[in-house]
């Protein structure tokens, strides 16, 4: 498999009156074709913002201080606006966490989608039409011909989450981010959704990245996962490694924070305290504050990075040869499946 | 669609009915009357003026009347223009007003619309300082001042446009600028609060997601939306600009509506009163649909006469 991207240490910074906001601090994951990559965190990790790094559609005051990001090769730091936007909705595309908002509702939904196919390919508007109505029957809108005339508040939520992904796929893509996509719909809706991406990506060999702070939607799709917290990656690896063998206290108190179908008389257990103020973030490790191992260094110095499998790292001070480890983690019924 | 238009017609009669009703109520419960003069007239000769125009038979007699008349399009004679009608004075004095303020809603939607488009693209920059800067001006300063200031400078010291009159067209520039000065900077922060709203939205995010142009989202995605308040001033706006402003036409001397509107109240000319209020409500009636007509063809989310 060949390498589709990469991002190498990138930092983001939103620079607001009251200081630098570090949104992103040191991110670097890569993915090959065909990959589907979780993010996973809670609000305020950086993982939207990551996303939108890739897309270089950060706005003012945002900017990406430091980092790149290799997509097939090529630094998009690099790239100036219009060749960016020539590769937006072409090579990557992106749908967003609200489709009740995301589409422009004093437009057709075939405006908006013969709009970006004629933008990316050279084509007549009969033949972008027949394309979006293709990509509309194809993500399950039935009647295509007639619902593309529609406008979107015509549509339900769902409907529109699929008109979204119609759009953004139809310019078949080699990346598809999608941001929180099942977060503002109903559950039956969901899942629907979600089986809809995987199916689709496979037709159109469309690799994702998949932002959540939903750990069961990971489980559901994604092979290989990141693990943000405070604009810096905790751990990362492929699904499997890191949901049989946490290494970092905060993706273990993620994962005992949700509830599961085999550990029925397991409480849930939250995780006490609140993500770090990013205007001035935490010299050590941003989790140390929350974390119930934090020892003296976790405070002081941010941790190194260390490997804890094949593709498996974890960002945390326990995993050092003198830290005591991270004995009685993994016991019980709540990590070990 | 047109039986829509058909019910908002009939119901702007309606709202007419009641307005001349009302003017026509209020107007008598003043003091004093058409002759009434500060040196007394002989009652000999009111009583003789006022047989002539029917004013001492009942009230409800002469509401009726004057209804009458009102839906035949008779708006009755002037009382204080003798020999004139009340139609004759608004076909004169309506032209006049409605060229300047035609003129002045072009330059308030071709100067406010972009010029507050550009400023929320540049927000927080110079011309934006700069642009609303003017526009805070524009807002704060009367028409009154704005057209003395012209006068004085263009007129007065400079000498380049003539200081009355529409004679030449060049007399049209001093009355329309002074007539369109708040407008254009009402309008000028209105588009631009509205733009910096829009270019918040997801959508305009999805936009610039698909690799659409930048031109093009703001252009086509994101003007389209922000315009939906502005058009909703622009209606009443037009109607109150086309009919004339007593300030700017008295400063320019022009002979146009606004004139008779404020004259007709401190002359208690009752049947000029009922006529400027009518035609002035008329066209208001009438803007109002046209700004809810518009909203149809803008905003697809809002749909006429059907009712669910």
């Amino acid at each position: 498999m060949s390498r589709l991207l990469e991002v190498n240490n990138l930092k983001t910074s939103f620079y607001t009156h009251l200081g630098e906001v570090q949104a992103v601090r040191g991110v670097t994951f890569s993915m090959d074709k065909g990959d589907i990559l979780g993010i996973v965190g809670e609000s305020g990790s950086g993982k939207s913002v990551t996303a939108l790094s890739i897309m270089k559609l950060i706005d003012h005051p945002g900017r990406i201080k430091e980092g790149e990001i290799l997509f097939e090769g090529e630094d998009l730091t690099a790239r100036t606006e219009k060749k960016m936007s020539e590769l937006r909705g072409s090579e990557i595309s992106m749908i967003f966490q609200d489709p009740m908002t995301s589409l422009n509702p004093v437009y057709t939904i075939k405006n908006q989608m013969v709009e970006v196919i004629r933008r990316h390919n050279k084509v007549s508007k009969k033949e972008a039409a027949n394309r979006a109505m293709e990509m509309l029957s194809l993500v399950g809108i039935p009647e295509p011909e007639r619902r593309i005339k529609s406008f979107p508040h015509e549509f339900s939520g769902g409907m529109r989450q699929r008109a979204m992904i119609a759009t953004a796929l139809s310019c078949s893509p080699k990346l598809l981010i999608a941001d929180e996509p099942t977060t503002a719909l109903d559950v039956t809706i969901q899942a629907q959704i979600l089986d809809l991406m995987k199916k689709l990506t496979k037709e159109i060999d469309t690799s994702i990245i998949l932002i959540t702070h939903d750990l069961g939607v990971i489980a559901e799709i994604c092979n290989k996962m990141v693990v943000m917290y405070g604009g810096m990656m905790m751990e990362k690896g492929t699904t499997d490694q890191i949901f049989h063998k946490p290494s970092h206290p905060y993706t273990v108190g993620l994962l005992k924070s949700v509830p599961r179908m085999d550990c029925a008389k397991e409480r849930l257990i939250p995780i006490p305290g609140s993500p770090p103020d990013l205007l001035a973030p935490p010299k050590g490790c941003p989790f140390s504050t929350r974390c119930p191992h934090a020892m003296q260094i976790c405070l002081e110095e941010a941790p190194p990075v260390f490997q804890v499998e094949e593709n498996h790292t974890s960002a945390c001070w326990l995993l050092h040869e003198d830290a005591p480890g991270m004995e009685g983690y993994h016991k019980g019924c709540d990590i070990v499946g | 669609m047109n039986s829509y238009i058909t019910k908002r017609l009939v119901s702007a009669v309606i709202t007419l009915l009641l307005i001349a009703t009302l003017t026509f109520v209020m107007m008598h419960s003043i003091p004093g009357g058409p002759f009434t003069r500060e040196r007394p007239v002989p009652d000999e000769i009111l009583r003789t003026l006022n047989e002539k125009y029917h004013l001492d038979d009942p009230l409800p007699k002469q509401y009726f009347d004057y209804m009458k008349g009102l839906i035949t399009f008779d708006l009755g004679p002037s009382y204080s223009k003798i020999g004139t009608t009340v139609n004759e004075l608004i076909a004169g004095g309506f032209p006049d007003s409605a060229r300047v303020g035609g003129l002045a809603s072009i330059l308030i939607i071709v100067m406010g619309i972009p010029l507050g488009i550009i400023s929320a693209l540049k927000q927080n920059k110079t011309i934006d300082y700069f642009v609303m800067f003017m526009a805070t001006l524009g807002v704060t300063v009367p028409s009154f001042v704005i057209a003395t200031v012209i006068i004085y400078i263009f007129a007065g010291q400079l000498g380049w446009l003539p200081s009355f009159g529409l004679s030449s067209p060049l007399g049209y520039i001093g009355p329309v600028l002074a007539l369109a000065g708040y407008s254009i900077s009402f309008v000028t922060r209105l588009t631009r609060s509205s733009m910096l709203e829009v270019l918040r939205q997801d959508y305009i995010r999805t936009a610039r997601a698909n690799g659409i142009p930048e031109f093009w989202v703001i252009a086509k995605h994101a003007v389209k939306n922000a315009l939906i308040p502005v058009v909703t001033y622009l209606g009443p706006m037009v109607a109150a600009i086309l009919t004339g402003s007593f300030v700017v036409e008295r400063i320019f001397a022009i002979g146009g509506m606004g004139r008779y509107f404020v004259e007709s109240v401190s002359n208690r000319d009752y049947t000029t009163i009922m006529g400027m209020t009518v035609f002035y409500a008329a066209f208001y009636i009438i803007m109002v649909l046209l700004v809810d007509l518009a909203y149809g063809l803008i905003d697809p989310r809002i749909r006429l006469g059907k009712e669910e």
